[in-house]
This record gives structure tokens, sequence and C-alpha cells, in this order.
């Protein structure tokens, strides 16, 4: 456990506890963006560089841009003044905690975590490259052929409400 | 010519060698940090220097393409302006609205100059001087750029005005929309050069034929890619005429409206020092970097052909503000997505056919007839859908 991974834990932890927290909306999903870049930051110090940088891109750049319009749109400028955490939030907590040691106790009993750390291996961009264009490439074109449809579905329900306003 | 030849390299070098020779007297441990704290503190210091000339230049540039003098009191003709709009913007009030949300409102700026800076970790300003060889650099860069808009839009919604968040609505529709053929024109660069490393890119240019260099410019799917990439980029840095999100004349400075004193100087330093990078991200990816525009020019150290190109491409971008006038909104949307992102996407196949085809005249004739011909037939297309006639305003009657 080095000095950087602590900072950038501790930085990730914190911005989503924030998120969930905070009673402005808006500000939750500064502080959720917050916790997105701290995880990009933990994927770059573990020599992950497509991933990093592809999360600093599409969760910074563009979810985060997403969801506060998103809210803008929805919501009331004026922050709630109901209390932010719910009634149940005893209840909450243990549900929380139980799914965690569930999932803590699956990961330690792994043999892959008895071994130690692995070295750490090389994933160039050249790699995930290759093989997203030999191996991989038909799930790569299926979501391709996804994502074109949800575009185009996107702009028909665009069009649509256009006509309706004329 | 010898000697200039012998003297060339070091002269080159002067900057690693003096780093190096700086690092020499301290303790091994301590080398890495102060490494990196050398040439962060050699980036902020030569761009900010170079954003305090630039406003000097643009000022007096468009001062005399609207028959003006521009700034001429302090100093010779007018060289100091930079240090009095520094101690003035110092000294003023940090006037913070009421209403504002005072913490986003404190680190828009913050992460706005923060991001801009970043982008020149990866730009290799001449040889052997980059921050960090990353493997990803290109995609390093436009993740870090993709980071502005958020400070845009933290600026726009914390100011609690109307004009602010009408100038960042404006400023994420741009960047969001401009963002896509300004990384889909520089993927033809990454196809060609099979890497996404910058150093990578500038070495691959840094060759010869006869005095003409190998830039990519100098092909008709990296000329394509150049012109679509620096409109992209003009749009990108909100520069006219992409100007809207802060078009004074409509919503007075569009996000920034609210902010005052340093705070104001900070966005205007963003806004500039992402210019540079961008200019600078197409000088490494079309312009052959820091080298040589021609094989016995290349005694001339790396680092002053770096900021040649860069003040160069700064000049175009001063006399394109004041030449053109601001689009309409309507107008901007569709040279993005109606003609932009279909020529970028017929450049990258452009640029397969060019990979694929052997070399010669014919594989210059067809590559060039793939950029030309869509080009001409996709804007008189979008020419015949306009109906050109008097316009008549709602509201004039």
């Amino acid at each position: 456990m080095t000095l950087s991974f602590i900072v950038l834990a501790v930085l990730t932890v914190a911005g989503m506890a924030a998120a969930m927290g905070l009673r402005n909306a808006i500000h939750c999903v500064l502080a959720l963006t917050l916790g997105f870049a701290g995880v990009a930051a933990l994927y770059l110090q573990l020599g992950a560089q497509f991933v990093g940088l592809a999360q600093i891109m599409v969760y910074v750049g563009a979810v985060a841009i997403l969801a506060v319009f998103a809210i803008m749109m929805t919501h009331s400028p004026e922050s709630a003044k109901s209390p932010v955490f719910s009634s149940h939030w005893v209840m909450g907590g243990v549900v929380g905690m139980a799914v965690f040691a569930v999932l803590a106790r699956t990961i330690r009993s792994n043999p892959l975590c008895a071994a130690g750390m692995p070295p750490q291996p090389e994933a160039s961009v050249q790699q995930i490259g290759d093989a997203l264009m030999h191996r991989y490439v038909l799930p790569l074109e299926i979501m391709g052929l996804l994502l074109t449809a949800a575009l185009i579905g996107a702009v028909v329900i665009a069009m649509d409400r256009k006509e309706e306003m004329k | 010519m010898i000697h200039l030849v012998q003297l060339a390299q070091p002269l080159d070098q002067i900057f690693v060698i003096a780093k190096r020779w700086l690092l020499s007297y301290l303790p091994a441990a301590l080398q890495p940090l102060c490494s990196a704290v050398l040439s962060v503190a050699a980036i902020l210091i030569a761009f900010a220097t170079l954003f305090a000339l630039t406003t000097l230049l643009e000022r007096k540039g468009l001062g005399r393409m609207q028959n003006r003098y521009g700034p001429n009191r302090v100093g010779p003709w007018g060289i100091l302006q930079p240090i009095a709009d520094g101690v003035k913007s110092l000294t003023k009030e940090d006037i913070v609205p009421i209403t504002a949300d005072h913490v986003v409102h404190f680190l828009a700026p913050v992460l706005l100059v923060t991001a801009s800076f970043m982008g020149y970790a990866v730009l290799p300003i001449g040889r052997n001087m980059v921050l960090v060889d990353l493997n990803a650099g290109v995609l390093f860069f436009f993740a870090v750029g993709s980071m502005m808009e958020l400070a845009v839009f933290m600026a726009g919604w914390s100011s609690r005005s109307k004009y602010s968040l009408l100038g960042a609505m404006r400023a994420i529709a741009q960047m969001i929309s401009y963002e896509v053929p300004l990384v889909l024109a520089s993927i033809v660069v990454i196809m060609q050069a099979g890497s996404l490393s910058t150093v990578a890119i500038v070495n691959m240019q840094a060759a010869y034929t006869g005095i003409w260099p190998h830039w990519f410019v100098f092909t008709p799917w990296g000329f394509a890619g150049f012109v679509l990439f620096m409109v992209a980029a003009t749009a990108e840095s909100n520069r006219s005429p992409f100007d809207l999100p802060e078009g004074e004349s409509e919503i007075i400075a569009g996000y920034y409206t609210e902010y005052s004193g340093f705070k104001f100087a900070l966005f205007f330093l963003g806004e500039y020092i992402g210019m540079f990078a961008t200019s600078g991200m197409a000088i490494t990816l079309f312009l052959g970097g820091w080298s040589a525009p021609f094989a016995f020019l290349t005694w001339v150290p790396s680092y002053v052909w770096f900021f040649a190109k860069l003040l160069a491409i700064i000049s175009v971008f001063i006399w394109i503000r004041g030449t053109l006038p601001r689009l309409r909104m309507d107008q901007l949307m569709n040279l993005a997505w109606e003609f932009m992102l279909p020529m970028t996407l017929l450049n990258l196949l452009t640029s397969g056919v060019w990979h694929f085809m052997p070399g010669g005249s014919l594989r210059w004739f067809v590559c060039s007839t793939m950029v030309v011909v869509p080009c001409i037939l996709l804007s008189r297309g979008l020419k015949h859908k306009k109906k050109f006639q008097v316009r008549t305003y709602h509201y004039s009657e």
C-alpha cells in the first residue's frame, strides 16, 4: 500500500460518500465526478492507461455532464428542504454491511487472492487494439451496431417531439 | 558552416543538458521529484509568458485590422501592457454574487486552469523535451480536455445568473458537438503512425525526402484532417467565429459574467492556454512537431520550430477573429453535424485507402479525389438546402 494509493483511495471514498450525503443534487453529481476521477487515477496507478483515460473521458467528460443536465431539466434549482437521510437508514446500513461482508469474504477466499500480487501485466493500447480487432471483433461490431441503433432511436424520438410541438 | 552545425547539437539540447546539470547536485532520492518540478515550472513559465505576449499581439493585431492603433501607452509600442493588465486584475476587488454557490464558484476557475495546463504533459516541445512520454499520449490529451466542460458548467451554474447559465449551456453544447470531429480528425494520424504516443508520432514525421519533410499535412488525408482539426479546435477554444458562448453583445461574457478580478483573469488564461494546447496538438499531429520545415534548416534548435509554428497558428487565429462574424447557434450545429462529421468519417476511409494502395501518383490522385469531391458536393448540397431570401424577424416588424 503506497502513499499514492492511500491518497487516491481516500479521495475516491470521500467523493462517493459526499455524493450520497450532500443536499444539493448538483453538488452530489460533482462529488460523484470526483469519485470517478479517483477511480480513474487508481486505474492509471495500476498501469492500465487505456482504461484509466477512457474512464476520465467517458465518466468525467460525458456522464457527469449528462447527469448534471438531466438534473437541471427535471429538478427545481432550490436545494431540498427535507432531510437527506431517509428514516430507514439503519436498515440500509445493515443491508450495505451485509453485502460488503459477502463480497469481501468471497474475494478473500478466492485462491487468486492467496497467491499474492501477480506481476504487473503489460497491457499497452496496441495490445488492446489487437485483441479488439482480432479475437473480440464480433462483440465489438455488435456493440457498435447497438450504439448506432440507440443513436438513431434518440434522433427519432427528438424529431417526433418537434412535430408534435408544431 | 561546419562550426555552426557542431554548435547546433548542444544548443538544441541546452535545456535538457541544463536540467541534467542542475539535478546532478541533488541526492539521487530527490532527483525524480525535482526533475518533474523543474519541467512543470518551465512549462508554466513558458506558456504563461506566451499568453501575455499573445494578449498584446491580439490587441495590436485586431486594432490594426479595425484601423486603430491598439495599446500603445505602457512602454515602447505598448509592450508592457500585459504587466499593467496583470497588476490591474490582481488589485481589483473579487466580487462574488450573494446568491452564488461559493465553493463551486471558487473551484471552477481553478479546475479550468488545471485542466488546460495538464494537456502540455504530453506535448513534445523539442527533441527530448516532453514531460511524460505516455503510451496513450493522445488519449490523455483528449481526456484532460474533456474535463474543461465540467469546469465551464461549474462556473455557469454556480453564478446563479441567467447569462452565466445560458453561456455555459451554449459552451457545453458546442464543446461536445465539436469534440467528435476533433477526435475523429486526429484518428487518421493515429491510424497512419500506428501509435498513440506523441513522441513516436513526431519522430515519424522528422524525416526528409530531398529537402521536403514527411509531415502528415502534406498528404490528402493529412491536409483535410488538419483543416478539420483546426476548425474544431477554434470551436473548442470558443474563439471567433465560434464565440457564441461568450458573445459580448448577446450574453455579456457567457459563463464567466459573474467573475471579477483575478478569477476573471484565470478564465482568460485558461482559455488561451487551452487554445495553445490544442494548437500544439495540431502541430504535433500534422505539422511535424519540433521538426524543421526544410532539411537544410535542421541546425536551428527544435524548440524554436515548435514555438514558431505555434505563433504562426496564433496569428491565423487572430486574423480569423478580425475577419469573420459570429455564427448563429443553428449554423454552428449544422456545420458540426452535417459537414464536419461526414467529412471526418470520409477522411478515415481515405486514410485507410492511402495505407493499402501502393505509393505513387495514382494513390495521390485517388485520395485527393476522395477528399475534394465529397467536400464540394457536401458544401453545395448544404447551400442548396438553404433558401436564400430576405429575412424578416418576428419582433422587428
